[in-house]
C-alpha cells in the first residue's frame, strides 16, 4: 500500500470532520461554517479530480483502485474501491455540492442551525456509497445519506415540507428495509457481502442458492429503483423536489442518480453475461419516461416541473441501462453527468425566477403566513447584479435546452451518443424495444421544450408587472458555474467520451475487479508476529 | 423450529404493512417499527438457526468453524438495529412537528373530506 492509496479515504474522511467539527457551532458563526464547509468541500474536489488522474493515468493496475479499511483482507474486512465510474461520480458530488453549498452562502445557509453539518453528512453519504464495494457497508452509507437528507428536506421548515418530508421519510425507511432484506437473502444464499468476491462465486452458487441470490437480488434492486424513482415506485420525488430549499433539492438531484449507479455497478459485476433482470429496468425505465412527460406537460408549478424533469432523466438511465448494450454505457454516464447539472442548475434557479413575480400578490403568502411559522431566510443586502432579467432568461433558456436536448449544449451531445449506440447495435438488427426507446426519448424531449417554453413564456413575455429583482453575486455565479460546466462538457465532448469509454470498457470486465480487491495484499505487521497466537 | 420463525417474522411483517397503509401517522410509525422488528429478526436468522453453537471462539481452544454459529449476521443486525431505531425516533420528531403545524396526525397533513 503506498502512500497515495490514502486518498480513497478523503472524501469519506474530509466531510465525516468537517461535519463533526460544524455540530458544536451553533447559531451565528456563519462565516466561519461557511468557510470550513468550502474548505472541505474543495478538498473533496482535489481529492475527486487527483482520484480520476490515478485512476485514469495507470498508477493502480487496470485503473481500480483499492483500500482495505483496518487492514483487514479482501473478503472479510471492508473494501473501498475506486475506478473510472467511481472517480466520475465523485468528481460530479464535489462540483454540485460546491455550487449549491455556493447558493446558500447568504441566505438558506444562515436560517437554522445544523445546515452545514448536515450537508457535510450528506456528502460523505454519498462519496462513502460511491466508493465503498461491501454491501452492507452500502447499506450504512446510504443511510447516512438519507439521514442528513431528511434533515435538509426539512431545513426552512413550513407546513409543505413537513408534509413531503412525512411522505419522503415513511417511504425511504421502507426503502432501507427492503434493503436490509435484499442484502440478508444474498449473504444467505453467497455467505458473503463483498461485491466482488460475490461476483466471483456466482458461477459456483447451487441452482436452490441461485435462485435465492437472484430473489435477494430483485429486492435489493426494488431499493434502488425507489431511490432512483422508477415508475411506479417514484411518486415521491416530485412533491419532495417542489418542497425542499432549492440548494438541498440540487443535492437531491445528484442523490436519484446514486441509485442508478448502485444499479449499473452490481449488475455489471454480477450478471455479466446473464443479462437477470434487465427486461424490467428497461420496460420500466420507459414507463418512466412517459410518467415524467406526463407530469412535466401537467405541472404548473417550477419545482414540480424540475422534479418530473428528474424523473424522466432516471428513466432514460435506467432504460438506457436495461437495454444491456456495452456501447451505450458511456452515452449514459455523459447524459447522468449532464442531465444532473442541468437540473440542480434550474432548482437553483427557480428561486431567483420566483423574485419577478411580486411575493405579496399571492394568496401562498397569505396562508404561510397565518401558520406564522415560516422559516425563511432574508433577501441578501447589498447591490444587486446588472442586467438581472436578462441573466434569467438566458439562463432558463439554456437549463431548458439542455434538459430537453436541444443542440448546441450537453443534452444534445448526450442524446445523440445514445442514438448512435442504439442505431448501431454489435448485433446488427435493432430490437423493437431500441426503436421504442428511440421514439420516447426524441417524445420525452419534445414534452420537455413545450413545458419549458410554456413556462418561460408566462414567466418572462406574459408577465406584464415584472419587475428585474435584486440578485447576489452568490447566488448568480453557482448557476454560471453548473452551465458552464454544461459548456465545457460540450465543447471538450472528444475528450471527456474518450475518458467516459474506458470507464465504461474498465466496468464491464468483472474479472479485473475480482483479481484486483480479493488479491489486493495487507500491510505487513511492523512486529514479528510470535508463531502461534496466544491466548489471552 | 424453522417454521414458527418464519410464521412468526411473516405475521409481524404483515401486520406492519397493514398499518403503514392506514391514514394515521401513528400507526404508519408503529408499522415501520413492526417491519423493522421483523427484518432484524430475520438477518438474525439468514446465518441459519443453531442450538448450542456460540458465535465467539471459547478462550484457549482452537477455532473449529463447526462448533461456532456464524458470527456475521449478528454484527450486521446490531447496525441495522441501532440505525433503525435512529432513523424511526427521526420519524417521530417529524410526526409530533406535523401534528403540532397542521394539527391533525393524518398522513396527508389534513383531513379527509368527509
Amino acid at each position: 500500500m503506498t502512500p497515495l492509496d490514502h486518498l480513497l479515504l478523503a472524501p469519506v474522511l474530509l466531510p465525516l470532520l468537517c461535519g463533526a467539527v460544524l455540530v458544536p457551532l451553533t447559531e451565528g458563526w456563519h462565516r466561519l461554517k461557511f468557510a470550513l464547509g468550502y474548505a472541505s468541500v474543495l478538498g473533496m474536489l482535489a481529492s475527486a479530480l487527483a482520484l480520476a488522474a490515478l485512476t485514469d493515468g495507470g498508477y493502480w493496475q487496470h485503473g481500480i483502485g483499492v483500500y482495505l479499511a483496518a487492514n483487514w483482507a479482501a473478503p472479510f474486512g471492508i473494501a473501498l474501491v475506486a475506478d473510472r465510474l467511481a472517480a466520475l461520480m465523485l468528481l460530479l458530488t464535489a462540483l454540485l455540492a460546491l455550487a449549491a453549498l455556493h447558493f446558500a452562502r447568504l441566505r438558506w445557509g444562515r436560517i437554522g442551525v445544523h445546515f452545514h453539518s448536515l450537508f457535510q453528512f450528506l456528502l460523505m453519504g454519498i462519496n462513502g456509497a460511491f466508493l465503498t464495494h461491501d454491501l452492507f457497508n452500502l447499506f450504512v452509507f446510504f443511510e447516512v445519506m438519507l439521514a442528513a437528507s431528511y434533515g435538509l428536506v426539512l431545513h426552512g421548515y413550513n407546513a409543505e415540507r413537513l408534509r413531503a418530508s412525512m411522505q419522503y421519510i415513511a417511504i425511504n425507511l421502507a426503502a432501507s428495509l427492503l434493503f436490509l432484506i435484499g442484502a440478508a437473502l444474498i449473504y444467505a444464499a453467497a455467505g458473503t457481502l463483498n461485491m466482488s468476491d460475490l461476483a466471483a462465486r456466482m458461477a459456483g452458487l447451487a441452482p436452490g442458492a441461485r435462485g435465492l441470490f437472484e430473489i435477494g437480488a430483485t429486492v435489493l434492486a426494488l431499493a434502488f429503483l425507489i431511490k432512483s424513482a422508477m415508475w411506479p415506485l417514484g411518486f415521491w420525488l416530485p412533491t419532495t423536489y417542489a418542497a425542499a430549499s432549492p440548494p438541498v433539492a440540487a443535492m437531491l438531484v445528484l442523490m436519484t442518480k446514486v441509485g442508478a449507479y448502485a444499479i449499473l455497478r452490481l449488475w455489471l459485476l454480477l450478471f455479466p453475461q446473464a443479462g437477470f433482470g434487465h427486461d424490467a429496468l428497461l420496460w420500466g425505465g420507459m414507463a418512466t419516461i412517459v410518467f415524467g412527460a406526463a407530469g412535466m406537460l401537467s405541472s404548473d408549478n417550477a419545482g414540480r416541473l424540475a422534479g418530473y424533469g428528474a424523473v424522466v432523466s432516471s428513466g432514460t438511465l435506467l432504460a438506457v441501462i436495461g437495454y444491456g448494450q456495452a456501447t451505450l454505457v458511456a452515452g449514459a454516464l455523459y447524459y447522468l453527468a449532464g442531465s444532473t447539472l442541468a437540473i440542480a442548475a434550474f432548482l437553483l434557479l427557480i428561486e431567483l425566477i420566483e423574485r419577478i413575480r411580486t411575493p405579496h400578490a399571492s394568496v401562498l403568502a397569505v396562508t404561510l403566513e397565518a401558520w406564522a411559522v415560516e422559516d425563511k431566510p432574508d433577501e441578501p443586502v447589498g447591490r444587486g447584479v446588472p442586467a438581472a432579467m436578462a441573466f434569467l432568461a438566458l439562463s432558463f433558456a439554456a437549463c431548458a435546452m439542455v434538459i430537453a436536448g436541444l443542440p448546441p449544449l450537453s443534452g444534445f451531445v448526450a442524446k445523440f451518443s445514445l442514438f448512435h449506440a442504439l442505431l448501431n447495435p454489435p448485433q446488427g438488427t435493432i430490437a423493437a424495444a431500441g426503436w421504442t426507446l428511440m421514439a420516447l426519448i426524441i417524445g420525452s424531449g419534445l414534452v420537455s421544450v413545450l413545458s419549458m417554453m410554456r413556462f418561460g413564456v408566462r414567466t418572462f413575455w406574459a408577465n406584464s408587472g415584472a419587475a428585474p429583482p435584486k440578485l447576489h453575486r452568490s447566488e448568480v455565479l453557482p448557476v454560471l458555474f453548473l452551465l458552464g460546466l454544461s459548456v465545457f462538457m460540450t465543447v471538450e465532448a472528444g475528450s471527456v467520451f474518450a475518458w467516459l469509454d474506458r470507464a465504461s470498457e474498465g466496468i464491464h470486465r468483472p474479472q479485473d475487479y475480482i483479481g484486483r480487491v480479493l488479491g489486493q495484499p495487507v500491510v505487513p505487521s511492523p512486529v514479528p508476529q510470535p508463531a502461534a497466537a496466544e491466548a489471552p | 423450529m424453522e417454521a414458527v420463525i418464519a410464521i412468526a417474522i411473516g405475521v409481524v411483517f404483515g401486520a406492519g404493512i397493514w398499518l403503514v397503509l392506514r391514514p394515521r401517522s401513528f400507526q404508519v410509525l408503529c408499522g415501520l417499527m413492526l417491519m423493522s422488528y421483523a427484518v432484524n429478526l430475520f438477518i438474525f436468522i439468514v446465518g441459519r438457526l443453531w442450538i448450542d453453537r456460540p458465535p465467539l471462539t471459547p478462550a484457549g481452544s482452537a477455532p473449529d468453524p463447526a462448533a461456532l454459529a456464524d458470527p456475521l449476521p449478528q454484527a450486521l443486525v446490531l447496525t441495522a438495529i441501532v440505525i433503525g431505531f435512529a432513523t424511526t425516533a427521526l420519524y417521530l420528531v417529524v410526526m409530533i412537528g406535523s401534528r403540532g403545524l397542521t394539527g391533525t396526525d393524518h398522513v396527508d397533513g389534513r383531513e379527509p373530506e368527509p
